[in-house]
C-alpha cells in the first residue's frame, strides 16, 4: 500500500510543477490570448456538459471525435489483421503486397488530405446509407469518409505491420505439432496464429489507436467539419478563444492517455503467459 | 506376421539453401517397421534423423521415393502418426490440460470432452494435479511428459518421437525412458524414436538402427534382444554400446576426412559439401 502511495505522488511531482510553472508563466506574461489562466481552462474542463460558443459542449464533441475515430480505427483493424496473417504465413502474399505497401507506408496521413477531399468531398455516411433526417442521419453525417480514411490509414499501417511481425515470430513447431494433431489450414489461423501472434498484434492496435487518435485533428480541420475536438480547437484559435484551445488540447491528452491504459490493462491480465514465458 | 506399418522405400532428400547450395539430407534410404515395433534412429548430427521423421509425419514432402503408412503413401500430417518434438511444442497460452486436449479439441469434439480425456492422459503421465497449470509453469521434463500425453491423447496409431529427451539431464531421463516405456508396454503403439544417446537406443529398442553421416544411409541394423526392463549393468548391453559407439566414431571421422579446405563452406547455418 505505501509504496503504492509512494509511485502515485512521485508520479504526480513533474504535472504539478508543470502547472505551477504555467500559473507563474500566466501572471506574468497576463495576456489570456497567448497563454490563458490556468483557472481559465481548468473551469472549462470541471465543467465539460457547458456548451461553449455555440460549438456544443466539450463532452459531446469529445464523444463526437471519438465515434469518428473508433469508425476508421476498426475498420483499419479488420483490414490490417486478416492481410497481416495472410502475409506473415504465406512468403508470396508477402512478397506480392510487401514492396507496394511499402510505398503508402511513409506517406503521412496528412498528405493524403487533398486527395481524399478529391474523391469523397464532403460525402458521409448518411451520404452511403441513403437515410436523409432523423437523429441517426445528424449522427452519421457528422461521420464524414473523408474523416474516417484518414484515421484509417494512420492506423492501418501499425496494426499490419505489428501482425506480420507477430505471425512471423511463431514458433514453427507450434504450428507442426498441430498439423500433427489433425489441425486444417483454418484451425492453424485460428488456434495458432491468431493466439500466438495476439501480444503482438495488441500492441499493433494500441500503437495503431494512438496514431488514429493523432490523426484526429488534421482529419477535423477538412472542410465539412462542423464538430469534434479538433475543429473546437481550430475554431476557438481563429476567435482567439486560447483557453478553449488548450482544454481541448487537454481533453485529447486524457482520452488518448486513457484509451492506451485501457489496451495496457488488458495486455497485462491477458498475456501473462508472454512475459512469464521460457 | 506382425503387419508392416510403415514402409520407407529409397527415399532421398536434397535441401536447397537459400543461396542455392545442395544439401543432401538423405541417401536411398530404405526401412520397413512391424506394428508394435520400437525403433530407435541413431547417427551422426546432421544425418537426416530429423528430416526423415518429419518426412513420415507428412511434415516434409516425399520428393524422392516413397514413404507408405498401412500401404498408403504419405502425403500430409495425419492424425494417426502422431509426433512429439524435441522442445518448445506446447501452445504457451494454454493449460496444460487444453494442450493436452488440443488434439480432440480440433477434431471438433466437445470441449468437456477433450478434457476429461485429456485429464486420463495427464493422469497416466502422472501429471494430473498440474491441469490447470500454463507451460511456462513446468519443469523441462514435465513438459515433455506433457507433449507425450497430448500426443497419446489423440490416440495415434504410431508415435515419432525426435529426440524428446534431449533437453533433460540424466536422472529425468532415466525416469522418463522407464515412463514410456510402460506406455508402449500398456498402449502398444509403434514408436520411432530419434536419439543420440546410444544408452538411451538400447534401453528402449526393439531394433536400432544405425545412421551414417550425412548424407543419412542405413549404416547397420541392430537387433536389441535383452528382455526388458534393461539392465544397464549387463555386460551385453556394455557390449552394445561401445560396437554402437565405434561405429558412430567412424562415421563422423570419414565423414571429416571427406570435407577438404577447398569445398568447406558455411551456407548459413549448414555445412555443404560438394
Ligand atoms: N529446412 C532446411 N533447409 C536446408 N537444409 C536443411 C533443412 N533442414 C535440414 N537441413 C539440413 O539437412 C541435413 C539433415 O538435417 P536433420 O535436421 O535431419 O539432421 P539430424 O540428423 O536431425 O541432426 P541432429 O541430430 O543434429 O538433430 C543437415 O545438413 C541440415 O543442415
Ligand atoms: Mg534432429
Amino acid at each position: 500500500m505505501a509504496k503504492a502511495r509512494n509511485t502515485l505522488l512521485i508520479s504526480l511531482i513533474i504535472p504539478v510543477l508543470f502547472v505551477i510553472l504555467w500559473w507563474y508563466c500566466a501572471q506574468r506574461v497576463d495576456n489570456s490570448i497567448i497563454l490563458p489562466q490556468v483557472s481559465e481552462v481548468s473551469s472549462l474542463l470541471i465543467r465539460p456538459m457547458d456548451n461553449l460558443i455555440s460549438m456544443g459542449s466539450l463532452l459531446s464533441n469529445i464523444l463526437v471525435s471519438l465515434i469518428r475515430v473508433l469508425t476508421g480505427y476498426i475498420i483499419a483493424v479488420l483490414l490490417a489483421i486478416p492481410m497481416g496473417i495472410l502475409m506473415g504465413y504465406y512468403s508470396t502474399m508477402f512478397t506480392l503486397f510487401n514492396n507496394f505497401l511499402g510505398l503508402f507506408r511513409p506517406i503521412p496521413p496528412l498528405a493524403w488530405v487533398p486527395l481524399v477531399l478529391a474523391w469523397f468531398g464532403v460525402a458521409s455516411f448518411a451520404t452511403l446509407s441513403g437515410i436523409e433526417q432523423g437523429q441517426l442521419y445528424t449522427w452519421l453525417s457528422s461521420l464524414k469518409l473523408s474523416m474516417v480514411f484518414i484515421i484509417f490509414i494512420g492506423a492501418f499501417f501499425p496494426i499490419l505491420t505489428s501482425t506480420i511481425y507477430g505471425v512471423r515470430s511463431v514458433n514453427k513447431t507450434l504450428v507442426d505439432s498441430a498439423l500433427v494433431l489433425g489441425a486444417d489450414s483454418r484451425k492453424i489461423f485460428s488456434k495458432i496464429l491468431l493466439p500466438a501472434a495476439a501480444p503482438s498484434i495488441v500492441n499493433g492496435m494500441r500503437t495503431g489507436l494512438g496514431v488514429a487518435w493523432m490523426c484526429l485533428v488534421s482529419a477535423e480541420m477538412l472542410p465539412g467539419s462542423i464538430s469534434g475536438v479538433g475543429y473546437l480547437i481550430t475554431h476557438a484559435y481563429t476567435i482567439a478563444h486560447t483557453e478553449i484551445v488548450i482544454a481541448g488540447m487537454i481533453s485529447i491528452g486524457v482520452v488518448g492517455a486513457v484509451l492506451d491504459l485501457m489496451f495496457r490493462i488488458f495486455e497485462n491480465r491477458k498475456f501473462k503467459w508472454q512475459r512469464l514465458a521460457r | 506376421m506382425r503387419e508392416d506399418i510403415i514402409v520407407i522405400n529409397q527415399v532421398g532428400k536434397t535441401f536447397i539453401t537459400e543461396k542455392g547450395a545442395n544439401i543432401p539430407a538423405l541417401q536411398e534410404f530404405s526401412l520397413k517397421i512391424k506394428e508394435n515395433d520400437f525403433i530407435c534412429l541413431v547417427g551422426p548430427s546432421g544425418c537426416g534423423k530429423s528430416t526423415l521423421l518429419r518426412m513420415m509425419a507428412g511434415l516434409e514432402p516425399v520428393v524422392l521415393g516413397q514413404i507408405l503408412y498401412r500401404g498408403y503413401e504419405v502425403l500430409k500430417p495425419d492424425k494417426r502418426i502422431g509426433m512429439v518434438f524435441q522442445e518448445y511444442s506446447l501452445l504457451p497460452w494454454r493449460t496444460v490440460l487444453d494442450n493436452v486436449g488440443l488434439g480432440l479439441e480440433l477434431a471438433g469434439t466437445p470441449i468437456r470432452h477433450c478434457r476429461e480425456t485429456a485429464i486420463k492422459y495427464l493422469e497416466l503421465v502422472g501429471l494430473e494435479k498440474f491441469s490447470g497449470a500454463y507451460p511456462y509453469e513446468l519443469s523441462g521434463g514435465m513438459r515433455q511428459r506433457v507433449a507425450i500425453a497430448r500426443a497419446l491423447a489423440n490416440d495415434p496409431d504410431i508415435l515419432l518421437m525426435d529426440e524428446p529427451f534431449g533437453a533433460l539431464d540424466a536422472h529425468t531421463r532415466i525416469l522418463l525412458q522407464k515412463e514410456l516405456l510402460k506406455i508402449w508396454e500398456a498402449n502398444r503403439k509403434t514408436i520411432v524414436f530419434v536419439t543420440h544417446s546410444v544408452d538411451e537406443a538400447i534401453y528402449l529398442a526393439d531394433h536400432i538402427i544405425v545412421m551414417t553421416a550425412g548424407p543419412g544411409r542405413i549404416k547397420e541394423r541392430i537387433d536389441v534382444n535383452m528382455p526388458r526392463p534393461r539392465d544397464r549393468a549387463n555386460p551385453v548391453y556394455g557390449k552394445l554400446s561401445s560396437r554402437i559407439l565405434d561405429m558412430l566414431e567412424e562415421e563422423v571421422v570419414s565423414s571429416q576426412e571427406a570435407v577438404t579446405p577447398k569445398t568447406y563452406h558455411f551456407p548459413g547455418r549448414v555445412t555443404a559439401r560438394s
